[in-house]
């Protein structure tokens, strides 16, 4: 060892024995004593400034202190790579001491299990993955009813009887998506054609605006994205046609080219999570939250959409948050022909979070 | 149909960005010096751009004051590492946390401003493309038929011999820094004010990293730049076209295609150093070696 790692672990070493309970808290899941805080940490993928996604948790984030005020204290991680570098920002942030930390993107999945392992005493939350512990657990929102109500307002609104869906990867989550408003576009419009392009990016401006010219290049007059930048709204803006705002209202875009919008409202969720390790009731569990229950909600539907349409998308919403409609409702058909689900039923959670096809009439393949 | 004039048009748009980075790149390379900040410096044009095109309604006003922001950062490196004789890789890298971290929080009062429109130029090509694709003949001109460019060249290659000849080595550097430091501000700029038409946090997106690349690409010459900047943008805008257009492309293959090539250029041009001593397209002798004069 030589004089400089010597330095170093001492330093680390003082810095632990510092810290609160970094070792004195146990597994037990004990309420935290009024007078202790609670640290909060929270990775995200893009920046908090990408006006969408990642926007969208901090606002979470700034809600739960500004409903715990003094007895927690939270930390943010932006603009975190999925992958390797993701396990040494949780890493870092469990070694701060934050006892609860929140992972908000699909690829972080991996590194979460991998430091959760590592920390047993801190609790961990990943947004919309599948593999849990005793200390993690998942939590996801049903954006799917979302992409009903508004590719219901993309089948109305298209002229050219083609719509764009700009996709960041092939997961679970995004072909739920670019299904579900599919469906939803052909059910008011039986001409409409379904253009998708993948940007193998969350986050990627200048990319997703070039996507978008793409999509405008094919004729396409109504762009749906799912990815984090208000980039595709701007190009929208540009050629004249519309699009609606993702995981953010993104309101600077109204009235056009930004016609609605799919808001996620994590806020609730943090505040009832939070407040349970404060009060020492957490536990690991893995919850799909939709429109019912307030965490996807529909942005407000402009001018520029005629309120007959308007009227119908609404119906619809409310429709999906009473669960009198699924927007995955039989007969439905994959893309190869086969039958997926009869008349009437539904398709399943377990369904859904493994969906990896298009269905009957999108011409796009998913690539492999 | 889909190698027509709009995909041409978006090829060339989308790979001007890069080629006014790697072109800035390329010159201060040339002159010994490796710059690897050019990433924080074409966020930093993106934002000054955007501020200025915004506050003025102007977008040459924005793109003027673009590459004086690029100029003036590059400033600081070139402090750093010419006046106090800093690490240029490590100088570089700090160059880039800086430019983003500055960005975001100066940033904040831009988010969701759209930019006022560039106005189109000839053929339907905004003027900066035209000033892109002019630069490329210019800078080539410069570095090989000029005598500032054979003093740029000559201090990049061996800058003691330099030194010894009487040339400001230090002068040489910190001027040709600047230019480099301009070149890549109107990369960021034309990405906020051309391309995504507004500021976004961190939305440069590792675009100085790929103008680094190709530099490399085109073994330090211009018209090799030209060539890897469209390899890039061409790459990247025939792959959207293609997935619109409902054409099945194998899009990791694609994307990866650049940095093959770039890999296959290095292996080439160590190759022709081994057995043809003083090939063109080497690296310049002196690259990101620190230069203090003793006497």
């Amino acid at each position: 060892m030589n004089r400089r790692t010597l330095l170093a672990s001492a330093a680390a070493a003082a810095l632990l024995a510092l810290l609160p309970g970094v070792r004195a808290v146990a597994q037990t899941a004990a309420p935290i004593p009024e007078g202790e805080k609670l640290k909060v940490g929270f990775i995200y993928v893009g920046p908090v400034g990408d006006g969408g996604w990642s926007y969208q948790h901090d606002l979470g984030r700034q809600a739960i202190e500004a409903e715990y005020g003094d007895r927690i204290e939270t930390t943010f991680i932006e603009s975190v790579p999925e992958g390797a570098d993701a396990e040494r920002a949780l890493t870092q942030l469990a070694l701060a001491g934050n006892k609860l930390i929140f992972a908000t993107s699909f690829g972080f999945m991996d590194s979460v299990i991998n430091t959760a392992a590592k920390f047993p005493d801190v609790k961990f939350e990943h947004a919309t993955g599948y593999k849990r512990a005793d200390n993690v657990a998942t939590y996801d929102a049903r954006f799917y009813e979302g992409r009903a109500v508004i590719g219901t307002i993309a089948g109305r609104m298209t002229k050219s009887n083609k719509i764009g869906y700009i996709g960041s990867f092939p997961i679970p989550e995004v072909v739920q998506g670019i299904n579900s408003s599919f469906i939803h576009a052909r059910k008011v419009n039986p001409d409409v054609e379904m253009k998708v392009v993948w940007a193998y990016s969350w986050f990627d401006p200048a990319k997703e605006a070039d996507a978008a010219a793409a999509l405008i290049a094919e004729g396409v007059d109504v762009i749906l994205q799912h990815t984090d930048s208000t980039a595709p709204l701007a190009k929208a803006q540009e050629a004249g046609v519309i699009g609606f705002g993702q995981a953010s209202d993104m309101a600077n875009f109204k009235p056009t080219p930004r016609v609605s919008s799919i808001i996620d409202n994590w806020a609730p969720y943090y505040i009832k999570r939070v407040g349970e390790v404060l009060d020492g009731t957490w536990t690991s569990h893995g919850v799909w939250l939709g429109i019912g229950d307030g965490e996807v909600e529909i942005g407000e539907i402009t001018d520029a959409v005629p309120a007959e349409i308007k009227a119908e998308a609404e119906a619809l919403q409310a429709k999906i948050a009473s669960k009198e409609y699924h927007p995955f409702t039989g007969p439905l058909k994959k893309q190869d022909g086969s039958d997926w689900l009869a008349e009437g039923a539904v398709a399943t959670d377990e369904e859904l979070s493994g969906m990896n096809f298009f269905v009957e009439g999108i011409t796009a393949q998913i690539p492999k | 149909m889909i190698l027509d004039l709009t995909t041409l048009l978006l090829l060339v748009s989308a790979a001007t960005p890069i080629l006014f980075a790697a072109l800035g790149e390329a010159i201060v390379e040339r002159a010994g010096v490796l710059n690897l900040g050019v990433e924080g410096l074409m966020i930093v044009g993106a934002l000054a751009g955007f501020a200025a095109a915004h506050a003025t309604g102007s977008t040459a006003a924005g793109f003027v004051t673009a590459a004086v922001a690029g100029a003036a950062l590059a400033m600081i490196f070139a402090a750093l590492t010419q006046m106090l004789l800093t690490n240029q890789v490590a100088t570089g890298l700090a160059l880039t946390l800086f430019g983003l971290g500055l960005t975001a929080m100066f940033g904040k009062p831009y988010e969701g401003i759209k930019a006022p429109a560039m106005p189109g130029g000839p053929l339907g090509v905004n003027w900066m493309i035209w000033l892109g694709l002019a630069l490329v003949p210019l800078a080539w001109l410069f570095l090989n038929r000029t005598r500032s460019g054979l003093i740029l060249r000559g201090v990049g290659e061996n800058h003691d011999a330099a030194h010894a000849l009487g040339y400001k080595v230090r002068a040489v550097r910190v001027a040709a820094i600047a230019a480099g430091g301009a070149l890549a501000g109107l990369g960021g700029a034309y990405i906020s004010i051309a391309i995504v038409l507004q500021w976004t946090e961190g939305m440069t997106a590792g675009a100085g990293w790929i103008a680094l690349a190709i530099v490399v690409f085109a073994g330090w010459n211009p018209w090799g730049v030209l060539a890897g900047a469209w390899l890039f943008g061409g790459v990247t805008v025939l792959q959207l076209r293609l997935q619109a257009a409902g054409v099945a492309v194998p899009v990791q293959l694609l994307s990866m295609a650049p940095y093959l090539a770039t890999i296959i250029v290095l292996v080439l041009i160590s190759a022709r150093q081994k057995y043809a001593r003083g090939g063109g397209g080497a690296a310049p002798g002196s690259l990101g070696r620190t230069f203090h004069a003793l006497r």
